[in-house]
């Protein structure tokens, strides 16, 4: 018996009967492509929030949060100070579990201008160079500050690609990359001086598309080929990626002495940090490192714990959850639309013996084993389930098209090898188990009994 | 010794506490090489008869020796292969599989035999030409007329080189010409030292064939001319 022309005439057999075969094959392209399909959006789910997670600084980041002196020490409350270098110096002479250490003083309300154009950064702040490390950011063009920066508090800044795509113009639209350093601009009306640019950090999906949009550009050469595009990139890519290319830096000091010391709203000049981010040394050793860093603090703030830990251990958790659900829900739904599917081959198959009992008959008396005749019903069933699966990947495909046209967000469902590989690995299983049956009855058929079959 | 050995068979079917003898104590030996008509009356036995002799059916009582070996003792594995390789079966309604065209259903004992791609097309193709359909190949079942449809059944009997060709009713779908046509092919057959045997209820039919074995009421009647039949015979020896 040879698998080849067993799968021949199981082909045969489903041509001869394309409808039906369509049919029941719908059971098994819908679960097929819901499988492929919930996993595509979770994967998307998956790498939406890791790219998230990384542009917000990574795993590791933790933020030194401030919070109200607790009630027990509520008559200390006017003795809490507040986050500030005291605090930073401390940390990084006394605690070695932390690896970084990054101070921010956040300016509220800012606008950066630059001649009749002006934007709202989504962060400026005043920070140490140690926010490179903590932030994750990477130079494009220029440099950081430096001691001297601080020392002098230099009107200087280092920007996001999106305050230079505002202010001088994004390279899609104006076809050059402007490289802003040495330029100047206004930070509420102060005049700063970019020495930096940092690099556009993007989704994956985004990355791709630039690379497609770039090529493409590139082969139809010419100024006024076809519409142009007009929509921006600056929204695109989700909130996070937003955010962190419009940053404004400039040097702690600066921001110190040009814009608190001079007092805050209500006059009185504020030395508190806005944020103290610190990066462990290893994950594993989280706890003893807080631990530590909450020993110096303590210390510091003379026992008023006016301070708190805040980990990304929650959202890690909360993100692993939330997958493991959508896992678990896409898989309940791919699971029933499959038995379903495997159902309706199983009962397809029964129909299709009894039409074909004399054909069965009639190959028996030719020579064909009860086995034969069983790998050639199970065969055809698979192979039903396998055309099914290869329909459903195609399917899946439409599917998270539209989904995408649906919710276009940053969490572009990608369509895994893995999931469409375990899909027809599953279909096939579905074909052998409900070929089964009809397979054994068919094996069993008696000759003569198939051969007087009317 | 003879090719066939049939000693006391009987076919009993029960329908309802009512007893039915298909085939009521049936001995008969068939030697290799002869041309045999079984004959009788509508209900009398014959394809019954048949279907043993082809090890598609098993006798309620008695034994049948194929070649010297005991058919009742055979798994279902073993009597698929006597099927395969020693006997070819034609039917009255030509039985061929209406989705494969005419080489595939020729090639189709070879599948179950095993034989590899290239030589099972050559021999169904040599067999087709054989009984001169070499020119239909890729012909569906559904577009060939009765006639040559019971030759493709032929080609798909003679495929696998069987001894014994065991015909149910071969001609009693077709008419006279054609028969005649198909009949003609059995002698040849029969003249290459094959063992053929017809199933009939038509004597003229029955009269080309040099022994004849008449069945009543699932018995055997007589066995007209045997004997002399047995020495008109050509002395075919067959390996
Ligand atoms: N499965 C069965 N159950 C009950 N009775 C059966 C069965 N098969 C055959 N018979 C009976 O056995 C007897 C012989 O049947 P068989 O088919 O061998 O006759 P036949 O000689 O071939 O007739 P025909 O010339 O009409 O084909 C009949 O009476 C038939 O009713
Ligand atoms: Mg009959």
């Amino acid at each position: 018996m040879l698998l080849f022309n067993t799968i021949l005439i199981g082909l045969k057999e489903i041509w001869s009967h394309k409808f039906r075969s369509l049919l029941t094959m719908f059971g098994v392209v819908l679960g097929v492509a819901s499988l492929v399909g919930m996993s595509a959006v979770i994967k998307g789910m998956e790498n939406g929030m890791k790219e998230a997670m990384v542009a917000m600084g990574g795993a590791d980041k933790v933020l030194l949060r401030s919070q109200p002196v607790p009630a027990h020490q509520d008559h200390l409350a006017d003795q809490a100070p507040g986050r500030t270098m005291r605090d930073v110096e401390a940390l990084r002479r006394s605690a070695p579990l932390l690896r970084l250490v990054s101070p921010e003083m956040a300016l509220e309300e800012v606008t950066v201008t630059r001649g009749d154009k002006s934007i709202q950064p989504g962060e400026c702040a005043g920070v140490q160079p140690e926010v490179l490390g903590m932030n994750l950011h990477t130079l494009e063009h220029g440099r950081f500050f430096n001691e001297v920066d601080e020392e002098n508090a230099s009107a200087v800044c280092v920007i996001g690609v999106g305050i230079r795509d505002v202010l001088f113009g994004a390279p899609e639209k104006i076809g050059v990359e402007i490289n802003p350093v040495g330029e100047r601009i206004l930070l509420n009306g102060q005049p700063f001086t970019i020495v930096g640019m940092f690099v556009r950090y993007m989704s994956e999906k985004e990355a791709k598309e630039r690379l497609l949009a770039k090529q493409l550009s590139k082969t139809e050469a010419g100024p006024s080929s076809g519409p142009k595009r007009q929509k921006g990139w600056e929204r695109k890519g989700g909130w996070a990626f937003w955010s962190k290319n419009s940053t404004v830096y400039i040097p702690l000091n600066t921001a110190w002495v040009r814009f608190r010391s001079a007092g805050d709203l209500s006059g009185v000049p504020d030395p508190r940090l806005s944020n103290i981010d610190i990066k462990v040394r290893d994950l594993e050793l989280l706890e003893p490192a807080l631990q530590q860093a909450r020993n110096v603090m303590m210390l510091t703030h003379h026992g008023i714990e006016d301070f708190q830990f805040q980990t990304q251990e929650n959202q890690i958790e909360s993100i692993a959850k939330q997958i493991k659900n959508a896992r678990l829900s896409g898989g309940i739904i791919a699971g029933i639309s499959l038995l379903v599917g495997g159902i309706g081959i199983m009962n397809i198959m029964l129909a299709s013996i009894n039409e074909r009992v004399r054909e069965i008959g009639t190959c028996k008396a030719l020579g064909a084993t009860g086995v034969d005749v069983f790998v050639q019903i199970v065969v055809e069933s698979v192979v039903l389930a396998l055309l099914g699966a290869i329909t459903g990947v195609g399917a899946s495909y439409l599917l998270v098209d539209f989904l995408i046209v649906l919710s276009p967000t940053s969490n572009t469902p990608v369509i895994t090898p893995v999931a469409m590989v375990l899909s027809v690995v599953f279909s096939a299983a579905v074909g052998v188990v409900a070929g089964l049956l009809p397979a054994i009855k068919a094996a069993r058929l008696e000759p003569i009994q198939a051969l007087r079959y009317e | 010794m003879a090719l066939l050995e049939l000693r006391n068979i009987s076919k009993i079917y029960h329908l309802g506490g009512e007893e039915i003898r298909a085939l009521d104590d049936v001995s008969l030996d068939i030697d290799a090489g002869e041309f045999v008509s079984i004959i009788g009356p509508s209900g009398s036995g014959k394809s019954t008869l048949m279907h043993i002799l082809g090890c598609l059916d098993s006798p309620s009582l008695g034994s049948i020796k194929l070649d010297g070996t005991e058919i009742g003792k055979a798994t279902q594995r073993e009597l698929a292969q006597i099927r395969n390789r020693k006997i070819g079966f034609v039917f009255q309604f030509f039985n061929l599989l209406p989705k494969l065209n005419v080489v595939q259903n020729v090639e189709l004992p070879m599948i179950y035999s095993g034989v590899g791609g290239r030589e099972r097309r050559e021999r169904s193709v040599r067999s087709l030409e054989l009984v001169e359909l070499g020119h239909r190949l890729r012909s569906r079942p559904n577009q060939l007329s009765g006639g040559q449809q019971q030759r493709v059944a032929i080609a798909r009997a003679l495929v696998n080189d069987p001894r014994i060709i065991l015909a149910d009713e071969p001609t009693g779908n077709l008419d006279t010409h054609t028969g005649e046509v198909i009949l003609a092919l059995f002698r040849r057959l029969s003249e290459e030292g094959r063992t053929v045997i017809l199933v009939t209820h038509n004597p003229e039919i029955a009269a080309v064939t040099p022994r004849k074995i008449e069945i009543r009421n699932g018995k055997v009647a007589t066995k007209l001319g045997e004997k002399l039949a047995g020495l008109e015979r050509r002395p075919t020896p067959v390996s």
